[in-house]
């Protein structure tokens, strides 16, 4: 990690150990967010990370962003930080406009949106659903084809809803007309796509679920330190032991997947092979974990006294959120195959 | 935890050329049918000559400094080399120890003579290193060693019985561990490493054969073998220290990884040709895990050529990368439905059988993974 990195996630650290305690975590759960945290990262000035300064953003690029989501997962942060720098920062940026401050989300057009052309903009009308954090954003933005439709929090309406974790993953229904000036179109042969949205979405949650598998190794090591049966610390008994030894290995590939997807957006690099392999181990590392943690926790770890639900809920979310372990492997499979027996090998190889 | 720092490196450019120089010379042994590409190279694949021409490259000893006829080359180097070689089930195993563990030993413990009279040959690829740790009651458990040396005039006597001592009946030379001073409370203490060269009229070497009726093993009856002073390596009395960092730095190269490579690889074209759709997200299951894998084995090449000792890092790499190899054997196994057979002239049902024979192999050399992960328990302050 270069020393700027460094001294940002040192800042955000210190942030979320003030502002994400237990305590916030549990006062937002059901749909609340921090907004303690998130004017905190404001002030810091990385809600942006990886937006160029020049557009509004707080510069950086997504390694960057990809470490301090690793700390925003580890403290089971309430806030759209991936939402608002990496997809709606990213899509506003990049058709040239001014990047707007306060709390984003973003969302891919689907089927149940259409669009028409109108005097005097765009009318929008439709439903989109589960829009993470949509009831706390200010603006949603949404890519629809080879334009950026940005709607401000008056424009639709929602019905809640929730991920197992209790974090906004919102219906939305839109029926506004929305003013030329809210429409960006892409530039010609722009990086943005359907599919480099679900990359980023995706390397976002894998990014998070490395930061919240860490946090739930570190509860469990300490409990094993704590919890005693049969005179001593559960700790010392070797089967335990090698439960957790197990889980840090995890977590150790889990992070070192994520980091190296970030570094795969340079130039040369295979960001989509990348990044589909991340979200597929950190899946499975989510999986892996959250279910050793709870057997190492026993009974105290399965109720709403305990912090483990905030990490494991989380995992448990986010594995299931922009595309499974399935959905990725089978993306990643089919390259796999007609790579060929003579290909494979390079196809590895490639994003460095 | 020191564990969090371990992060990904970027290869450098320059070693793209390495890679294609590397790729286009296997092509064309491959081509020539003087190399065949199988399962698990770095243990049963011992072809001399094939050895040496990679010396004549400067593929051997390529971290040794030039004077000792390295390249100098780094870790990051010897990574790409070592996982192109390995991806193409390259017959490796007559050089790795002597590659892998007992010249960059030689370079940290050794002495000048013993520099000039082994580096050279191992990079030339002309002298091949066993290493004599394990006993029969002595496996990981290696503080608990048998094998005696005592004291005699210029130099030592060693006795006592090796097992498992790959390829000692090839070998050129092995590093014997032996106890040199009387147990005591410390059971790490008093342990050392001897250079003994082969063959030797009182070393007496016996077959023990894999379950594939294959010759690796050996049984190493060690039987008052005479050892010149100039022949112990590093101080009497370190050789726990000098074995165990010797283990750590070595556990997560890609060879922990890439054992069944080949079988994987192989397995590309049966499911393209027989159309297997519903395969393909287990094989992706599979190369997801392969290149996180990969990604954390070059990053701890990456501490490496900065000089660090990722030890720890390196264990818990070595448990998840060796479990992974026989996964990918299983999963090959049920998706191919090809029934495995070690004489077919056919690839994949070849493959296989030497992918499941050699199976449990994998998660026994160089520590086992409960060991491991008793390293890796020890660092989170459990044990
Ligand atoms: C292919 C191959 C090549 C090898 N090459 C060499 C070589 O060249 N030179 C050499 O010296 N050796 C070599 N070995 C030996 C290898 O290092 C040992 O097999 C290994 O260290 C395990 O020792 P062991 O076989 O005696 O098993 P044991 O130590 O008897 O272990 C048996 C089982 O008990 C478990 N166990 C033991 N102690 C503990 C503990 N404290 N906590 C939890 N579980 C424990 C082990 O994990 C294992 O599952 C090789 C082995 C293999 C398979």
């Amino acid at each position: 990690m270069n020393e700027t990195i460094a001294a940002l996630v040192a800042t955000v650290r210190d942030a979320c150990a003030e502002r994400s305690g237990t305590g916030a975590v549990t006062a937002c759960a059901d749909g609340g967010w921090n907004a303690g945290l998130w004017a905190a990262l404001e002030q810091i000035g990385i809600t942006t990370v990886a937006v160029p300064e020049e557009q509004g953003g707080s510069g950086g690029d997504i390694t960057a962003a990809v470490a301090v989501l690793e700390v925003l997962g580890e403290y089971s942060a309430g806030v759209p930080l991936a939402e608002t720098a990496l997809l709606a920062g990213w899509l506003i940026a990049t058709c040239g406009a001014a990047v707007p401050s306060g709390p984003m989300t973003a969302a891919i057009a689907g089927p149940g949106l259409r669009t028409r052309r109108e005097d005097g903009g765009l009318s929008v009308r439709g439903t989109i659903a589960r829009v993470p954090w949509a009831r706390h954003a200010h603006r949603l933005t949404v890519l629809d084809n080879d334009q950026v439709i940005v709607l401000e929090r008056g424009g639709f309406t929602l019905t809640r809803g929730t991920n197992l974790a209790g974090e906004p993953r919102d219906d939305l229904h839109v029926d506004a007309v929305v003013p030329a000036s809210q429409v960006h179109g892409l530039p010609a042969g722009s990086p943005v796509s359907v599919q480099a949205f679900r990359s980023r979405a995706a390397l976002a949650r894998a990014g998070l679920m490395a930061g919240a598998a860490r946090r739930a190794l570190e509860l469990s090591v300490a409990y094993a330190g704590e919890r005693e049966q049969f005179g001593r610390p559960i700790g010392r008994f070797q089967a335990v032991q090698q439960h957790l030894a197990a889980m840090a290995g995890e977590v150790l590939l889990a992070k070192v997947a994520v980091e190296s997807a970030a570094l795969a957006f340079a130039p040369r690099g295979d960001a989509d092979l990348a990044v589909a392999a991340a979200k597929v181990v950190a899946g499975e590392t989510a999986g892996v974990v959250a279910s050793l943690a709870h057997q190492i926790h026993g009974a105290i770890g399965f109720t709403e006294e305990h912090a483990l639900r905030h990490s494991t809920t989380r995992l448990w979310a986010w594995r299931d959120e922009s595309g499974n372990e399935d959905a990725w492997s089978e993306i990643l499979g089919r390259r796999a195959v007609s790579a060929g027996t003579g290909g494979l090998w390079p196809l590895l190889t490639r994003t460095r | 935890m020191d564990l969090w720092s371990l992060e990904p490196v970027a290869l450098p450019a320059e070693l793209e050329a390495l890679r294609t120089n590397v790729r286009a010379f296997l092509a064309g042994e491959l081509a020539a049918g003087r190399i065949a590409s199988r399962c698990d190279q770095w243990l049963g694949g011992w072809d001399p000559g094939f050895s040496r021409r990679l010396g004549e490259r400067g593929w051997i000893g390529m971290a040794f400094p030039e004077r000792y006829g390295g390249s100098a080359a780094g870790a990051l180097a010897r990574f790409v080399l070592t996982e192109e070689l390995l991806a193409a089930g390259a017959p490796v195993a007559a050089h790795w120890i002597a590659d892998r563990q007992t010249g960059p030993g030689l370079l940290r413990f050794g002495t000048e003579e013993q520099k000039q009279a082994f580096l050279p040959r191992i990079a030339r690829g002309e002298c091949f290193f066993a290493a004599a740790m394990s006993e029969p009651d002595t496996g990981s458990d290696l503080a608990s060693v048998r094998a005696r040396g005592t004291r005699a005039d210029g130099g030592w006597r060693l006795s006592g019985t090796k097992v498992w001592t790959s390829g000692a009946h090839r070998a050129h030379a092995m590093i014997v561990l032996a106890r040199t001073e009387p147990r005591t409370a410390d059971r790490h203490a008093g342990l050392t490493q001897f250079i003994v060269e082969l063959p030797d009229p009182a070393v007496r070497i016996r077959p023990i054969l894999l379950l594939t009726g294959e010759h690796h093993f050996n049984e190493v009856v060690l039987d008052d073998v005479f050892v010149p002073d100039a022949r112990v390596l590093g101080e009497p009395g370190s050789g726990w220290h000098q074995v165990t960092g010797e283990l750590a730095m070595e556990r997560s190269g890609p060879e922990r990884i890439l054992s069944t490579f080949p079988l994987l690889a192989a397995a590309m074209d049966d499911l393209a040709e027989r159309g297997d759709q519903a395969g393909a997200a287990r094989v992706g299951t599979l190369v997801a895990r392969l290149w996180a894998l990969r990604q954390a084995s070059l990053a701890v090449a990456g501490r490496l050529d900065a000089g660090a000792a990722p030890a720890v890092e390196a264990a818990a790499i070595k448990d998840l990368g060796t479990r992974f190899e026989s996964v990918v054997t299983d999963t090959v196994r049920l998706l191919s439905r090809v029934v495995p057979d070690p004489g077919s002239d056919r690839r994949l049902p070849r493959l296989l059988a030497e992918s499941i024979l050699h199976g449990p192999g994998f998660t026994l050399r160089g520590g086992t993974n409960e060991i491991l992960r008793g390293v890796v328990a020890k660092e989170l302050g459990v044990r």
